[in-house]
């Protein structure tokens, strides 16, 4: 379903600040993986999701889609294949609409925007029942500004707009960061349930160990702009967190584990 | 206080016409959130284009129709250096800004103002008609008063259609939040074009309004545009913010506002007497206050709240 090959992304080439944040990223997705991503802090796991959803271009290397290559497509028309959720809560949703306006624009990703009306009686009941899924009473405020709900309410929102018009793929980053912890699990189980329901291939980003093991059915560790560990299947099941730093020492060529490194 | 009275019908046209500026602002400043300095040119290009094409012996709507295409023009060529070339918003709009000073001349046939005379041309308004109406020498809906007010009422009505239509949401939605925009798929490059053009074409027909009611149109008709825009916008706010939620409401709070404020530039005028020399100083200080207003206004009140908790 995604298929990324030999990307290269470099920050600030030939200045001091040059960094190179992906350096010959493979990966392949099959239809319906649900892959967790772990790394340290600037192992270049949010520039792989932004090289693949087209934020910014990358150096070299392809990109492909579903058989797409869109290495070269601009953002807004890679996003027709993608949904997304950010770790800021404030950007994936329009803070000055109303909610129901919010699914509106979700609902027309990749369709050409025309003067028919932009939100329709229809579709407002279809929404009703889409937010009830997500169990927070949002169905009973679905024209409240986006702006006056809490950061988790926007997360979960803006996850059920990434899936509203079913995406190739499903890209989170670290989409629970900036939540409290109940809140954090309550928004990973919605991610579980409308995963499975609609069998989306999806990118998980997280800084935690125990929910990168206990979600999707493959783990893949990020180093230095490069995947340094990819397991799946029974192998991912069967993984402790200590077998998982252990796996990130012997990658990384470091003898000692830093574990702030990886879990910070 | 006399002088006030005869001058006022003049003043609520007077802002009736800028109130159509404004709105056309407003579409940049609050829904694009661009802040647009074109708009200073593209009101002339507005006003000499109508006066050209009238002189030429057109038809005053497609005066009009020629004069909202050229505001258009001028709005797409602030949108393209702002949005394919990456100049910053306000740069690209002075740069459109100085360019159209030439364009503008020239429209003008390199005269620095064209005179209409009223009796030679059927136009939509002018400050005679207003008196013409008085005295019973036209029909009601001729008082420039009546016409500029349903032309505004017409306008509001296009916008608050386009705005809801699935184009006007994701114009609403760039202005809002470039990042999700993109992410569902909008050509926020596109929609800040299409938002500029939108809006310069208003405010060019409001300069063409402006013409044919002064009965000239001059080099120099624009100049401020942008403050006045900004204190119709402001001044509405202030004034209406708290009952004028939905949008066609809020397009109305920004014409009364800019009513507001030729009446009360014009009240200043008589009331104090003063040189009309000093006319953009107290314009000046007028917006700074309402501008300000808003801002301080919280401020006094979160500092009394920091006080108590302390
Ligand atoms: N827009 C940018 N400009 C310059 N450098 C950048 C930019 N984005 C990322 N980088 C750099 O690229 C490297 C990889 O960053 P990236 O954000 O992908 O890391 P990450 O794995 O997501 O880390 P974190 O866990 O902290 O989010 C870092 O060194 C970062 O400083
Ligand atoms: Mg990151």
């Amino acid at each position: 379903m995604l298929k990324i090959e030999n990307i290269r992304k470099v920050f600030n080439p030939g200045t001091v600040n040059e960094k190179v944040a992906l350096n010959g990223l493979n990966l392949e997705l099959n239809p319906g993986d649900f892959v967790t991503v772990i790394g340290g802090n600037g192992a270049g796991k949010s520039t792989m999701l932004n090289s693949v959803a087209g934020v910014y271009g990358v150096d070299s290397g392809n990109i492909y889609i579903d058989g797409v290559d869109v290495t070269h497509l601009p953002e807004y028309k890679r996003a027709k294949f993608i949904g997304r959720v950010f770790q800021d809560p404030m950007m994936g949703t329009a803070a000055t609409m109303q909610i129901e306006e919010n699914m509106a624009l979700a609902a027309r990703r990749g369709k050409p925007r025309t003067l028919r009306t932009g939100i329709s009686n229809k579709e407002r009941e279809f929404y009703r029942e889409q937010l009830k899924i997500l169990e927070l009473g949002l169905e009973d405020r679905m024209t409240a500004k986006v702006g006056l709900l809490s950061g988790g309410q926007r997360q979960a929102l803006t996850l059920l707009m990434a899936t509203l018009q079913k995406p190739k793929l499903l890209l989170l980053d670290e989409h629970t960061a900036a939540l409290d912890p109940k809140t954090a699990d309550k928004v990973l189980e919605a991610t579980e349930k409308i995963v499975a329901a609609n069998n989306l291939t999806t990118l998980m980003i997280t800084h935690n160990m125990r929910d990168a093991i206990e979600h999707g059915n493959r783990l893949i560790m990020m180093y230095d702009g490069r995947i340094v560990v990819d397991v799946s299947g029974e192998e991912k099941k069967n993984l402790t967190v200590e077998q998982l730093l252990n796996l990130f020492s012997q990658a990384s060529g470091s003898d000692e584990v830093d574990d702030k490194l990886v879990l910070s | 206080m006399t002088s006030l009275i005869n001058a006022l019908p003049g003043a609520l046209a007077q802002g009736l016409i800028w109130g159509i500026m404004a709105i056309g602002l407003y579409i940049t400043y609050k829904v694009l959130e661009i802040s647009d300095l074109t708009v200073d040119g593209s009101f002339c290009t507005g006003g000499a284009v109508c006066a050209m094409m009238l002189i030429g012996g057109h038809n005053v709507w497609v005066a009009m129709l020629v004069a909202l295409l050229a505001g258009m023009v001028a709005g797409f060529v602030t949108g393209i250096l702002h949005t394919t070339l990456k100049i910053p918003a306000i740069l690209s709009g002075i740069l459109t800004q100085l360019g159209l000073w030439s364009i503008n001349l020239a429209i003008m046939g390199m005269k620095a103002n064209q005179a209409l005379n009223v009796n030679n041309y059927d136009m939509l308004v002018s400050l005679r008609y207003l008196q013409d109406v008085s005295k019973g020498l036209r029909p009601f809906w001729q008082h420039p008063l009546f016409s500029v007010g349903l032309f505004t009422v017409a306008i509001i009505a296009v916008l608050y259609w386009f705005f809801g239509t699935e184009l006007g949401c994701s114009i609403r939605a760039t202005g809002a939040n470039g990042n999700m925009a993109r992410a569902q798929g909008i050509n926020t490059n596109f929609n800040k074009v299409l938002g500029l053009m939108i809006s310069n074409g208003l405010v060019a027909l409001s300069g063409a309004l402006l013409a044919q009611f002064q009965s000239f149109a001059d080099i120099n008709m624009g100049r401020g545009a942008i403050v006045i825009g900004l204190a119709a916008i402001i001044i509405g706010q202030v004034t209406f913010g708290k009952i004028f939620r939905n949008f066609a409401l809020k397009l109305l709070a920004v014409s009364l506002g800019s009513v507001i404020y030729y009446v009360v530039i014009q009240a200043v005028i008589s009331l104090l007497d003063i040189n009309s020399n000093y006319l953009k100083l107290i314009s000046a200080v007028i917006v700074a206050v309402f501008l300000a207003v808003p801002n301080i206004m919280p401020n006094l009140q979160k500092g009394k709240k920091e006080a108590g908790h302390a």
